[in-house]
């Protein structure tokens, strides 16, 4: 087993990661940026290296600078977590050459992956199911109209190399496709330096679930259940949850079987989640692997009981996988919740800033994997994610009163956050009767919520706000400072500007 | 003592005062049965008759915020013996702040000193976790003066500029 492991990471997954290294007895070396040095994860490190100013370019994606540290603290692993290096076959090469053990699947693998288009050639090798569309990047509009008329409109125009939403067109008419077709290539080319575009079949309405599985260095490759990520903002995911609604045993199975065909069609080791499209009649489609821990991985480690984690770093130690697809139990269900430091009431724009209250929630079936704390300024630099609430109960309704009761006690003060969409979210009908697809929040935000002016609530907090002014918190306007100093040294003639000042008005 | 109190644009009178240990409490003329205790900053735990609740407060720059329960309330408190807050009652006359709602950095200006906005308009974009959000000016007027540059970094609650 490693007796180091460098985290090249941050925020809650280093931190969740390193809790692993903690449980295992493994010493847990980190890197931050020179905005990061307060951060949570340096805060529980045993070592902890900085690696640059802010620009993930020029410290937590620098590939040099995390090796030098990698050598200079002999770590003898390096756990990538999410984005950031995780993907990058490149480094996951790097880490071989230079003799550390990257914790995550071979440069080959990824590499088999990373194109869409390319990983879709190799799987219809294997038999997977796929959208019908092009297994090739377009050559030509007349490419791209041939293909369009014989899949039937309407059909979606995908980035080879895109993820979140980036190079995506949908089409509904072929009088739509030519301008499409050059704004999906020249926003992939923006976004990912490679304007190919392949051409599918619309899928309208589907759901989106993954399916998780773990391979060891010696051939076996299980599944461990599904995950439903239907709650998307943007083609981002907000709410994840295991298992789905709709997947029944059977399906599962026939699922996980194709998700372990694929992972070893690509001679993939370590976690990886193979994503699928579900349309309406609960056909499902490979849509992409992902080669790396998942942000929701929680979800699945409640419901199997497994620690993915753990597996991670034992797989990348060489040891067999501890159990047989046969002894994989799923048992429960779990929902998780993305808390992003973003604003509901301005259109999700992130909110850094101060944390000047944390009330965090406990108690029965709550899990929080946080990367904040009360006092810390969040920085404006990265990636939104604050922590992430997972509720778990025997069965779906308990998960959400779970969560329910979770996020009435969850406060986060200083900085605005999502909180407020998950509590509308639990509460609203088609949620509860799992009614899920990837455009159900979208609609669910263009329903304008009533907001019923609660009296008696208003009434608490005009009594609490002279409480607070009488207990001594800082109140502006009768900041314990200038308001009594003020009433000390000059109370008669203010009370006498004002009363004067009332009767002119 | 006596507190002029503002919850989301609705004024209320509160009299507030502690003798022998117990509060007395009149809410616009009302008498209440009050108790609270302060169990951590920003934290109240208040009893009115014996109904409980968990009072948080927050403030960002000068706005302050209650929440009871997960609602949330803009508060502003005055002791009407002060002359301070009076004056900042919202009407729209006068030279007006634009402030940053978060930190981040102005990557550009859309307006110019002397320039004629609208309510409504974009002053400046300010740009925070990878995002661009434009800074809209809360009335019509001229800008009277703009207070930061393209490229500086500002904190929440940073003057922008003021429209008159």
């Amino acid at each position: 087993m490693f007796k180091k492991i460098l985290i090249a990471n941050r925020g809650e997954i280093a931190v969740r990661v390193l809790r692993a290294c903690h449980e295992m007895g493994i010493a847990a070396v980190v890197v931050y940026s020179h905005v990061d040095r307060a951060a949570l994860h340096v805060r529980k490190a045993d070592e902890a290296y900085p690696i640059g100013p802010a620009a993930a370019s020029e410290s937590y994606l620098n590939i040099p600078k995390i090796l030098d540290v990698a050598r200079r603290s002999h770590a003898d692993a390096i756990h990538p977590g999410y984005g950031f290096l995780s993907e990058n076959a490149k480094f996951a090469q790097a880490c071989v050459d230079a003799g550390v053990k990257f914790i995550g699947p071979t440069a080959a693998a990824m590499n088999a992956m990373g194109s869409k288009t390319r990983a879709r050639q190799a799987m219809e090798k294997a038999g997977v199911p796929f959208v019908p569309g092009t297994s090739r990047g377009l050559e030509s509009f007349d490419e791209a109209r041939q293909v369009a008329e014989r899949i039937g409109y309407p059909v979606m125009l995908k980035a080879a190399a895109g993820g979140g939403g980036k190079g995506m067109r949908l089409v509904y008419a072929p009088d739509q496709l030519k301008s499409s077709l050059e704004a999906a290539r020249s926003e992939a080319e923006r976004s990912f330096g490679d304007s190919e575009v392949y051409i599918e079949k619309a899928i309208m309405n589907p759901r989106h679930i993954e399916m998780q599985v773990l391979a060891d260095e010696h051939g076996s490759t299980v599944y461990l259940g599904e995950r439903e990520c239907s709650l998307q903002r943007r083609h981002q995911k907000v709410m994840e949850e295991a298992p789905s609604p709709i997947v029944d045993p059977d399906m599962r199975r026939r699922m996980g079987e194709v998700a372990v065909r694929v992972a070893q069609a690509a001679a993939y080791t370590n976690a990886g989640t193979v994503e699928f499209l579900v349309d309406q009649q609960r056909n499902f489609y490979f849509l992409e692997m992902n080669t790396r821990l998942q942000v929701e991985h929680p979800v699945t480690e409640l419901i199997t009981g497994l620690d993915l984690v753990h597996l991670q770093i034992r797989i990348a130690a060489g040891e067999k996988l501890p159990f047989t697809q046969d002894e994989v139990r799923i048992r429960g269900h779990a929902i998780e919740c993305r808390i992003y430091a973003e604003d509901p009431d301005n259109n999700y724009f992130p909110s850094p800033g101060k944390i000047t209250l944390l009330l965090a929630p406990s108690g029965p079936g709550i899990r929080r994997d946080s990367g904040m704390y009360e006092g810390w300024n969040v920085p404006i630099d990265y990636d939104p994610l604050l922590a992430k609430l997972i509720g778990y109960g025997t069965d779906r309704d308990q998960a959400i009163s779970r969560l329910t009761r979770a996020f009435s006690e969850y406060f986060v003060g200083g900085i605005k956050t999502n909180i407020s969409l998950f509590r509308r979210i639990l509460r609203d009908a088609d949620f509860r009767a799992a009614k899920l697809d990837t455009g159900f929040l979208d609609r669910m935000l263009k329903r304008t919520e009533d907001k019923a002016v609660d009296s008696k609530s208003a009434d608490v907090a005009a009594i609490a706000a002279g409480m607070f002014a009488e207990l001594g918190a800082a109140v502006p306007g009768v900041s314990n400072g200038s308001g009594r100093a003020h009433e000390a040294t000059r109370p008669a003639s203010n009370w006498k500007s004002a009363s004067r000042r009332e009767a002119l008005q | 003592m006596l507190y002029d109190v503002t919850i989301d644009g609705k004024n209320y009178r509160l009299d507030l005062n502690r003798a022998e240990g117990r509060w007395s409490c009149r809410l616009d003329g009302r008498e209440l049965e009050v108790d609270a205790v302060l169990a951590r900053p920003d934290v109240l735990s208040l009893r009115i008759g014996n109904m409980a609740f968990e009072v948080k407060s927050e403030r960002v720059a000068n706005d302050l915020h209650l929440w009871v329960g997960s609602t949330r309330f803009a508060v502003e408190v005055r002791d009407p013996r002060s002359l301070r807050g009076r004056t900042r009652t919202g009407d729209d006359r006068g030279p007006k702040k634009i402030v940053a709602p978060m930190p981040g950095k102005v990557v550009r200006l859309l307006v110019r000193d002397g320039d004629e906005v609208e309510q409504g308009a974009g002053v400046a974009v300010v740009e925070a976790m990878k995002m661009q959000n434009e800074i809209k000016s809360p009335k019509k007027g001229t800008v009277q003066k703009i207070l930061v540059s393209e490229g500086a970094a500002v904190n929440a609650g940073d003057v922008l500029a003021i429209v008159e």
